[in-house]
């Protein structure tokens, strides 16, 4: 229905992912959790999953 | 318990989420043209899609909390209501029942019983439905609020009506489909927000076989929260305790009672009927899409238990491990009791223990370690502690758990700002679409089987499409009233929950005898219902599971059978409730006579309905074959947790 789902999962978590990223990288000490820097880790997989959305978005909008 | 400091990332987080919902309400209003569009969606939404959204409907927050609670509580025998209570009903919906739930072009499920049977068949079930999705729907917001409250510090009222606020708003605007959509996105935000709270457990927990390791010993320990002693895989193997009998198993459940309650009576009679889950199915965009919904559902579905019951698991191991500083949480406890027995640690005569410990229990109002108080009382009389160190000493001793508070304290012990707010979103948003799923749910039985059918029937589409919109507001209000009233009379929920397992126990053996015996009649399935709820009701009230007093746990008229857990009490309510269902239609059914024609009955009933052909489908989209495939993976899994 009208809008392809896989934008707004692929920009919301594209943004949460450059948010931990970014956190991740400038308080590093505080993004500590036995030993990892989660944030830092996370952010990125929430990154790269974000984009795969996004990528699949516009290869669907391309084939319509 | 401290309540939980937010940053300032995780505000943004949350606040991103609770933008993009918005948004997706926002944008998808323009499409909104019609009651269909509004409430079903149109029939338009691609596979995966109400796939995970059909899946998603059910993994409400609830269902997160009391997953990880039981974990802890019965290791990963939990995973039967995933494994044996789930993944072959989902099949069953997808390869048998679907046809005729889509086929018939029924909008809801109360509109086939109408079709297939008669209109007091659907008038009966859609009451019930309605009225259940609206308390289901409060039982959960006044979770969520009361959670909110105690772990944020936020107000109550503040938080249930801002958060009830956002749904109305996005299902408002986009109807059934925002609700899916946010679904969808709430699937992710679960599974991306809790995978690494269950990796860092792991970690911290020495890895998964040190887990099972550390579970044995809680298995075999006379001092662990059971009080019973157990063979050390009680926790770790699914089927052998079980095998074993009830009294080998923490969940104090025996085979059939599993087999037949939980994986036949209760799954089947969820996942087949509930229209909050099938209504997703529903709105797929075609017959083949439609089929394949529940099983693209189960595949997460199947794996889900890692996610949700192995962070009980970790909780039990680590509180086994007295290293790990950490421990299942306490029952949350008044601060009053707090100082009260603080000053009884200070006035303890060390000479006199015993008395001591006495009185530091009726202080505090919970079991506590006798040796554990001991010891804290002689420490305190050898050096001073301070108030804080007493309060902590007393906090660890107490013996009793709050098992529901598991995932919540692993979110808090592992995760730093941050993944924090992304993991209490994912919290949140369960509980929000959660909410939106029971009020789409509720306003299309309301607007099409109540509204229409009984109150304004014959008005223009623009009529049902305003309708729809003022049962969605409606939908909303009344949910927070369930919420206020869940808030004030714990006892109240308790019945009204006894309530729904009374009626929904029997509801698939109507089903079943409706959809696969074209003489069931619209009296024997009527009057089966009906008996079925009764029979269910005289069954409470002469059983009852050991430990509890006759009364709202059952009982109260006399008992005639004692199960060992409420657990095995409910699976084998269901099946009685069944069996009772199924008999009386089957013997009143041949009784009657029906009134509608064979010719009416097509596509309705499995005998008249043509065979749906798959044979033009590449072979990976069939049904069938894929059934099959999930089918073995189930079992190799149960095989593997042996």
């Amino acid at each position: 229905m009208g809008l392809d789902i896989r934008w707004p999962i692929g920009l919301m978590f594209s943004l949460i992912g450059l948010l931990l990223t970014g956190y991740g990288m400038i308080k590093a000490t505080d993004s500590v959790s036995l030993g990892i820097n989660i944030n830092l880790i996370w952010g990125i997989v929430l990154l790269v999953f974000g984009s795969a959305m996004l990528l699949g978005a516009i290869r669907g909008s391309k084939t319509k | 318990m401290q309540p939980i400091q937010l940053q300032w990332i995780d505000y943004t987080v949350l606040i991103s989420y609770v933008f993009f919902v918005l948004g997706i309400g926002w944008t998808l209003a323009r499409y909104m043209k019609t009651s269909a569009d509004f409430l079903t969606s149109a029939r338009s939404i691609p596979t995966w899609v109400t796939g995970l959204a059909f899946i998603s409907a059910n993994l409400g927050a609830l269902e997160l909390v009391g997953m990880a609670a039981s974990g802890a509580k019965y290791g990963i025998a939990t995973a039967h209501f995933y494994w044996v209570g789930a993944i072959p009903a989902m099949i069953f919906l997808a390869v048998f029942m679907m046809p005729f739930y889509y086929g018939s072009k029924a909008r809801s499920v109360p509109e086939y019983l109408k079709m297939r049977f008669d209109e007091r068949v659907r008038a009966l079930n859609s009451v019930a439905f309605a009225v259940m999705t609206i308390f289901a729907s409060g039982i959960s917001m006044n979770a969520l609020a009361k959670l909110l409250n105690q772990l944020l510090g936020w107000n109550y009222d503040l938080a249930l009506w801002v958060c009830s606020g956002v749904v109305l708003l996005y299902v408002l605007k986009g109807g059934l489909t925002s609700a899916i959509y946010t679904e969808v996105l709430q699937f992710f935000m679960i599974v991306l927000g809790f995978a690494p709270v269950v990796y860092l457990g792991l970690k911290d927990v020495g890895g998964w076989h040190a887990m099972n390791h550390a579970l044995q010993g809680v298995a075999t320990s006379t001092t662990a929260a059971a009080g019973t002693q157990y063979a050390a895989n009680a926790w770790t193997s699914a089927w052998t305790p079980l095998l074993a009998g009830p009294a080998h198993n923490p969940m104090g459940v025996d085979l059939f009672a599993m087999v037949f309650g939980l994986g036949f009576v209760l799954s089947f009679g969820y996942w087949c009927t509930n229209f909050l889950v099938v209504q997703r199915a529903m709105a797929a965009k075609n017959m083949t899409a439609a089929r394949n919904t529940p099983l693209v559902a189960a595949v997460p579905k199947m794996i889900f238990p890692f996610l949700v019951i192995v962070p009980g698991m970790i909780a039990m191991a680590l509180t086994s491990l007295p290293n790990k500083g950490y421990r299942i949480p306490p029952p949350v406890i008044a601060h009053e009791h707090y100082v009260a027995a603080v000053a009884a640690v200070k006035n303890a005569n060390p000479a006199n223990v015993p008395d001591a410990v006495k009185a530091i229990g009726t202080a505090l109002g919970k079991k506590i370690s006798d040796d554990k108080i001991t010891a804290l009382v002689a420490d305190n009389a050898k050096s001073k502690l301070t108030d804080a160190q007493i309060e902590t000493g007393i906090y660890n001793s107490i013996t009793e758990y709050d098992y529901d508070g598991v995932i919540l304290s692993l979110v808090k012990k592992y995760c730093p700002a941050g993944l924090l707010g992304l993991a209490l979103t994912a919290l949140l948003a369960s509980f929000m679409s959660g909410m939106a799923g029971n009020v789409t749910a509720f306003n299309t039985v309301w607007t099409y089987d109540l509204y229409q059918a009984y109150f304004a029937p014959g008005k223009s589409d623009k009529h049902y499409f305003w309708a729809g919109k003022v049962t969605t507001v409606a939908g909303i209000v009344l949910s927070i009233a369930a919420a206020y009233f869940a808030s004030m009379y714990n006892n109240a929920m308790d019945i009204i929950q006894l309530v729904f397992g009374f009626v929904n126990a029997p509801l698939f053996a109507t089903f079943l005898l409706g959809m696969f015996w074209k003489r069931t009649t619209g009296t024997g399935a009527f009057l089966g219902l009906f008996g079925g709820i009764a029979g269910s009701a005289l069954f409470h009230a002469v059983t009852i599971a050991s430990g509890n007093a006759p009364g709202v746990k059952g009982g109260y008229l006399a008992v005639m059978q004692s199960f060992p857990s409420e657990m095995a009490q409910n699976f084998w309510l269901a099946a009685f409730a069944f069996t009772v269902c199924l008999v009386l239609t089957l013997v009143i059914s041949l009784a009657t006579k029906s009134q509608k024609t064979d010719e009416e009955l097509k596509g309705l009933v499995y005998s008249l309905t043509p065979k749906t052909v798959d044979l033009n489908l590449p072979v990976w989209q069939r049904p069938a074959f894929l059934g099959i495939l999930l089918l073995i993976c189930c079992v190799i899994l149960n095989i593997i947790f042996w």
